[in-house]
């Protein structure tokens, strides 16, 4: 397990996927999903002896919510580990600086207009979430330099600030409070396929960029000062990450709502298992992620199936003491 | 110091630098050879770190210029510049995650592109610096498991893997117990002799400095004081007006070197 781990992390990417596919309200035995997955590529053929309505189900519904899902867990953990290194703060989450409050104000105030239909709430919420971080990052500009400090502080002010705003239009709309709800506790996966396909490029190019960066973040880890001295243009290093970590996040918001803990805490296990070289630390943060919120999203069908649960609650409720079990197992390590 | 004809590498003229309305250095010039170590004194807040800090262009200068083997360097971006000049940093808040190679493996940021993936020569250059700092044996061990002095070598061998010729010491021995203080004072005279580098260093002991430096500056409220052999800088009336404080010099009987003693 220490010395594999992008192959043990593939593995239960696969698995998860798997198990996401065949599992909700109707059972689809995994053998039968990954038949007929794979019965839908040209070189295999296979004939079918289940009923035909598993093939809806399955490339209809569950597929689609499936690879979304992994994408959001993937965009929120690769975004997270990125801001932990850019912050080289263990308590940066992908949220920090802004971009899920402004997400979810766009959101609301794309649902309290009348007359607009629910299809735009993914981008009122993509461009609220992308327009907060612009504003937080030019508040927080100081000539040629945004000290991260300021960053977060004003992050965290504006924040608050767009909370506010959104809690505010939702008490004045009583007949919204339930769907801004669940927006709020990333409850609001949309389904099919049409939404995965527009923000499919936002996640790749988002998580390429994430990966991208690594290197940069690793010579961040001594300091800006000693980053710059060892030849590293910071200011343009800055800019970036919170370019790539903001789109990211943004898409995985914006169709999927605000889903705690998974950016916090998966580069923290993967930190733990695997160390905190960022080059291997974000690909293997984002498998990870799609892995966590794979499972996360398989409990919040099930447990309370046919009802669904709003994934962000479960992350929270068993993602939490699974780390702090993890913590306590690993306190005399050095990890951080 | 030895005379020669060429011209020095490191030459600054002129130097100032504020922060904010404060000013931290106040006209400063001076020059180093190649093969020279020169050792920065004066009291804290006499401006031995900001012109570190100004050097290595992580503060700019208002006024004034510096220029390495001629060129001027206030234009060059970071890495152009960490090709030209190396900054050892006191041994502090070490990111522990890291393994003494990849940390020194970070020296060679500005010749490795975005993606930070190492050529042959590259890691050549660390296994080279690794085994001249003596942290070769401690290559995969974490920078949070090993002692201060240990770090402090990381932090040198990370300097000579960015394969500079000027190499800029920050206060380097602080922290270090007096065998660690003694050894790397000797390693950093051996890499100048062996590979003619040329050093800045600030520093605090003053008798370190006149056993090490060949050329003393002294500092004080960001102007330069005095200038020259450690005999010529290290008086009385110099360190009295700089530190406030009065000292004895002598010669060390079996050294022959120029030493001070506090009186006071």
């Amino acid at each position: 397990m220490k010395t594999r781990p992008f192959l043990v992390i593939s593995l239960l990417l696969g698995f998860s996927f798997l198990l996401s596919i065949a599992l909700g309200a109707v059972t689809i035995p995994p053998g039968n999903a990954l038949r007929i997955l794979l019965g839908r590529l040209p070189w295999f053929e296979f004939f079918g002896d289940w009923p035909s309505y598993f093939e809806t189900i399955l490339l209809d519904l569950r597929l689609p919510h499936t690879i979304l899902v992994a994408l959001t867990g993937m965009a929120l953990a690769g975004s997270g580990a990125s801001f932990q290194g850019l912050f080289r703060n263990p308590l940066a989450d992908p949220y920090l600086i802004g971009v899920a409050s402004g997400a979810g104000l766009g959101a609301i105030i794309v649902m309290s207009i009348p007359q607009v239909g629910r299809f735009l709430i993914p981008i009122g919420a993509f461009l609220g979430g992308l327009g907060t971080i612009a504003v937080v990052y030019r508040l927080a500009k100081v000539g040629r330099i945004v000290p991260l400090t300021t960053l977060i502080l004003a992050g965290v002010a504006i924040g608050s600030f767009t909370s506010a705003l959104t809690s505010f239009l939702m008490l004045i709309s009583d007949e919204m409070i339930l769907q801004a709800m669940s927006f709020l506790l990333g409850g609001s996966t949309v389904a099919g396929w049409e939404p995965l396909v527009i923000a499919l490029p936002y996640f790749t190019v988002g998580l390429a960029l994430l990966v991208l960066g690594g290197h940069s973040l690793n010579v961040l880890q001594f300091g800006e000062e000693q980053a710059q001295q060892l030849g590293l243009h910071v200011e343009r290093v800055k800019l970036f990450i919170i370019i790539s970590a903001s789109l990211t996040t943004a898409a995985a918001v914006s169709f999927s709502g605000v889903i705690g803990f998974v950016g916090l805490v998966v580069p923290h296990i993967i930190r733990l298992v695997w160390g905190g070289d960022y080059k291997k630390l974000i690909p293997l943060s984002i498998l990870g992620g799609g892995v966590t919120l794979l499972l996360s999203d398989i409990l919040a069908r099930t447990i309370m199936a046919p009802g669904y649960l709003p994934v962000g609650i479960v992350t929270s409720l068993i993602g939490a003491p699974f780390f702090l079990w993890i913590l306590r197992r690993a306190k005399k390590e050095v990890f951080w | 110091m030895k005379q020669n004809n060429y011209p020095p590498i490191l030459q600054i003229r002129s130097l100032s630098a504020n922060y904010g309305d404060v000013i931290a250095l106040k006209d400063i010039s001076l020059d180093v050879q190649q093969g020279e170590i020169v050792g920065v004194i004066g009291p804290n807040g006499a401006g031995k770190s900001t012109l570190i800090k100004v050097l290595s262009g992580v503060l700019k200068a208002s006024a004034g210029e510096v220029l390495i083997n001629q060129k001027e360097v206030s234009t060059y971006s970071p890495s152009q510049r960490a090709r030209t000049l190396a900054v050892v940093p006191q041994a502090r808040q070490l990111g522990g995650a890291f393994s003494v190679e990849q940390a020194v493996l970070l020296g060679r940021t500005a010749y490795l592109g975005f993606l930070g993936k190492p050529k042959q020569d590259d890691l050549e250059r660390v296994q080279w610096a690794m085994e001249q700092t003596e942290v070769d044996s401690l290559a995969d061990r974490k920078l949070a498991e090993i002692s201060g002095g240990e770090q402090q070598r990381v932090l040198l061998a990370r300097a000579l893997a960015q394969d500079t010729p000027v190499l800029l010491l920050d206060e380097p021995t602080n922290h270090l117990d007096l065998k660690y203080q003694v050894n790397l004072l000797k390693l950093v005279k051996k890499l100048v002799r062996q590979e003619g580098l040329s050093v800045l260093m600030a520093m605090h002991d003053l008798n370190q400095v006149s056993g090490t430096a060949d050329r003393v500056v002294l500092l004080a409220n960001g102007q330069l004081k005095a200038i020259g052999s450690p005999e010529e800088v290290l008086t009385q009336e110099n360190i009295l007006q700089a530190y406030q404080i009065g000292i004895d010099t002598f010669t060390h009987p079996k050294t022959n070197k120029h030493m001070i003693f506090p009186t006071e």
